[in-house]
């Protein structure tokens, strides 16, 4: 990189390139030739930067500045002012919303001050599409140390002393499940990368593969020299096409390169990848069931035992490995397995990626130690609320977690802690809402989700989550009996202690949590038919108010059971026996008259 | 008769892709994602070739096409609208636009309009949260889409494809 005296950082990550990053990146090499700087400085597009709310990113290295909400049209004032004369472009630096000052010096932002990212370390900083990039980042260091140095069971000692978990919801230590894959004696061993990345809302490992694929190429090569695998597989998302476009390109140099494929640094070694689709259904993020959908089945969860650590690809020994979980072994072979397991708290090691969104200033995704308050990460990091609005709760772990509430934002967040507050890590989503959102409506959601992704195998979760789904309908719709609270509760716990699989023991979780944290909710909903936040259309009330209503007759001309009556020029009235509140007279009225409660 | 001889290219071209493969156990999957390319959608003609081609059993082949929601038996309209419904767009009102689509366009999620102009598809997460709400159209993001712009995003998908 040394041979430019600039290089301007353009994010390629799926949510800028959605807000025409790649245009950026066009029209800056183009001015920048026109401006014969090409040998000065150099155009890169990288993966994502973590700050998507504010995106498309242009970061200018090695001054550390980072323009925000870029535009095609602000290149020639980047391009003249900053290029050329030094000068930073004021109005594209980015504003802290609490202080409303701009900063422009990208470690001074409160976003990324707090955050210490490892398996994002090349997020943003590296052009993903160049091995030589990832190689000047000390890319296959640790894969070339351990070939010459190391033998497999000290690999697996390494991996066992750095205390890592599992990234993709478990959070199983690393180091004992390869040592088991390790243990098993077959002629064929599999290393499964899994990227089939489910939880709706959650795009760290998304990210990863597009910013940094060779960091996941590189650990996958590591994994299998420690269990004695010569053959990878990546199961990843048919709909990441730009992560899929990524890996392919970085399969291919790596295998150009030697770093991939026979003979690799000349140790004996072989290793070579290769990548599968999933195809749409949330449970093939289930280890069994992924296997069982890379053999081209079915993807139904299949008995543990046996382990896919003992049986599992074609029944041999197989490790699958989340995407997050790969990222960050390379550099803990490189510096350390202390260094590693000197970072988070006392039973959980390291970083964790999470990704913000929802009713928070800054949606991104931020890597932060374990032990963190979700305080910091949503206030410090996140920027606090929306619209300077109330923080009513935050979820976490997925359709398979659970509500937090503010009584728990001081606590430092790892696995364990996470499960005592009745939620869990699941992937890393995490995702704030205000008080404008309606907790059943949330659980609703989210039992929409397993309902439909529920693979069917057994009954209690296949005919379970579908009745705690027409429950939670009948309590937004106002017609649940008064024992249905009860109910929900019983039915929940029989489906946790009778499904099979993860997805099925876990669904009711978010069910549970909100009938722990929000009864009072529920039995507004139950009892007074009414929904606080105002979301469950079907328990709003409308009213005219009277001193606005010019008695257009808008409002009646539209309301479908013509319910709405009062003469020309007179204030309207709505029956409310017959109203079936569809909100037609509220989008009808051009005088705010229509109130809806 | 064009489009005979089209339609023969595709199954020439599959079965190409078929010979090609290095390991036909387990390809099944990989060998429906093309299928789906070249045709659009997976009718039972070609999932019983399929079957033919790799010698399992067509009850296999359609157990696995309906199972995944990736894959379709009836074909899709030529503008699919994919309303992203993950966690991050619903509670900034995805919920809401996927509704206001549905009324627009009289067809629910997952239905195809019977002129065969458009689809609706809900998603889960596309992973440009930080652009919540999202919309996409044959591919194409629409980030912070509110129910306003909505005609507007339409029309120009048509015409620009026109
Ligand atoms: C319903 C369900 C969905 C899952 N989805 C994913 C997923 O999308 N990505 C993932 O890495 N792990 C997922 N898992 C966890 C995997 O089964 C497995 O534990 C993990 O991939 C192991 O990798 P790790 O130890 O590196 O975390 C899921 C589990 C269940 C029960
Ligand atoms: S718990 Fe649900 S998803 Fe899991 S095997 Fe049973 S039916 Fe399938
Ligand atoms: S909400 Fe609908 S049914 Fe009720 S008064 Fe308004 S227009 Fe009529
Ligand atoms: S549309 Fe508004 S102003 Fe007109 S009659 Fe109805 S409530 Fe009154
Ligand atoms: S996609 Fe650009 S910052 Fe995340
Ligand atoms: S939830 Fe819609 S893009 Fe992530």
């Amino acid at each position: 990189m040394s041979k430019y005296r600039m290089h301007l950082l353009v994010c390629g990550g799926t949510g800028c390139v959605s807000s025409d990053s790649m245009l950026i990146v066009e029209n800056l090499k183009k001015q920048i030739k026109a401006n014969k700087l090409s040998d000065e400085v150099q155009v890169v597009a990288t993966g994502c930067f973590g700050f998507c709310e504010k995106g498309p990113i242009v970061k200018v290295h090695p001054d550390n500045v980072l323009y925000v909400e870029v535009k095609p049209d602000d290149v020639t004032e980047i391009i003249n002012e900053h290029v050329i004369k030094g000068r930073k472009v004021e109005r594209l630096l980015y504003v802290e919303p609490t202080f409303e000052q701009r900063i422009s010096e990208h470690k001074d932002m409160p976003f990324y001050k707090k955050q210490l990212r490892i398996a994002l370390r090349n997020c943003g900083a590296i052009d993903p599409e160049n091995i030589e990039e990832y190689i000047a980042a000390d890319g296959y260091q640790a894969i070339g140390k351990i070939l010459s140095e190391m033998t497999p069971a000290q690999v697996v000692d390494t991996m066992k002393l750095s205390g890592l978990r599992g990234r993709g919801g478990g959070g199983f230590p690393t180091g004992m499940k390869w040592d088991f894959a390790s243990r098993n004696a077959a002629d064929q061993k599999y290393v499964i990368c899994n990227a089939d990345e489910g939880d709706p809302g959650a795009f760290m490992d998304r990210s990863i593969l597009e910013g940094d694929p060779h960091s996941v190429l590189e650990a996958m090569a590591i994994a299998g020299y420690a269990i004695g695998a010569s053959k990878g597989y990546i199961y990843i998302r048919a709909e990441y096409p730009l992560a899929v476009k990524r890996l392919k390109i970085a399969i291919g140099q790596a295998n150009e390169y030697g770093l991939l494929g026979k003979d690799i640094f000349g140790s004996g070694f072989d290793f070579s990848i290769e990548l599968r689709y999933g195809a749409g259904a949330f449970v093939c993020g289930e280890e069994t069931s992924l296997i069982q959908s890379i053999e081209g089945n079915r993807g139904e969860p299949t008995n543990k035992p046996p382990f896919p650590a003992e049986k599992g690809l074609w029944n041999k020994p197989t490790i699958v490995n989340n995407v997050e979980t790969l990222a960050n072994i390379p550099v803990i072979f490189l510096k350390g397995a202390e260094w590693f397991s000197s970072i988070g708290s006392a039973k959980s090691k390291g970083t964790k990626v999470f990704a913000l969104a929802g009713k928070v200033n800054n949606v991104g995704l931020v890597e932060v130690p374990m032990g963190m308050t979700l305080r910091e990460i949503i206030f410090d990091i996140g920027g606090g609320i929306k619209d300077g609005k109330k923080f009513k709760s935050v979820q976490t772990g997925g359709p398979s977690g659970g509500c937090i509430t503010a009584a728990n934002l001081d606590t430092p967040i790892d696995y364990d802690n996470l499960i005592a507050i009745g939620s869990m890590m699941g992937s890393g989503g995490m995702i704030v809402m205000d008080e404008d959102d309606c907790m059943v409506n949330i659980a609703k959601f989210y039992l929409e989700f397993t309902m439909d992704e529920s693979c069917g195998k057994c009954t209690a979760c296949r005919i379970g989550n579908k009745r705690l789904y027409e429950m939670l309908t009948r309590i937004t719709e106002g017609k649940a009996t008064p024992d249905c609270l009860d109910e929900l509760k019983e039915l929940s716990m029989i489906i946790k202690d009778t499904a099979l699989c993860g997805l099925g023991q876990t669904s009711p979780n978010p069910v549970l949590s909100t009938l722990t944290h929000f009864y009072d909710e529920y039995k507004a909903h139950v009892f007074e038919k009414r929904c606080p936040a105002g979301v469950c259309q079907a328990l709003s009330v409308y009213t005219i108010i009277e001193d606005k209503c010019i008695g257009c007759t808008a409002c009646a001309r539209v309301c479908p059971p013509k319910c709405i009556s009062g003469s020309v020029k007179k204030p309207h009235v709505i029956n409310q026996d017959k109203c079936i509140k569809c909100g037609a007279c509220l989008k009808a009225c051009a005088f705010d008259a229509v109130d809806k409660k | 008769m064009c489009t005979n001889e089209l339609l023969h290219e595709k199954f020439v071209e599959l079965d190409a892709f078929i010979d090609g493969l290095e390991e036909k156990e387990g390809s099944l999957i990989t060998v429906l994602h093309k299928t789906q390319e070249l045709f659009g959608y997976l009718p039972k003609e070609i999932q019983l070739h399929v079957a033919r081609k790799l010698d399992i059993p067509a009850a296999k082949v359609n157990g696995v096409v309906t199972f995944y929601s990736y894959f379709t038996e009836t074909p899709r309209g030529e503008f699919i609208i994919n309303v992203c419904m993950g966690t991050a767009c619903f509670v900034r009102g995805a919920e809401e636009l996927l509704k206001e689509i549905q009324d627009k366009l009289k067809i629910k999620a997952g239905q195809t309009s019977t002129d065969g102009k458009f689809s609706i598809d809900a998603l889960r997460c596309v992973g440009a949260c930080g652009l919540a709400p999202v919309v996409m159209v044959n591919g194409k993001v629409y980030g912070r889409v509110k129910k306003e712009q909505l005609d507007d995003i339409l029309a120009t998908c048509v015409s620009e494809n026109a």
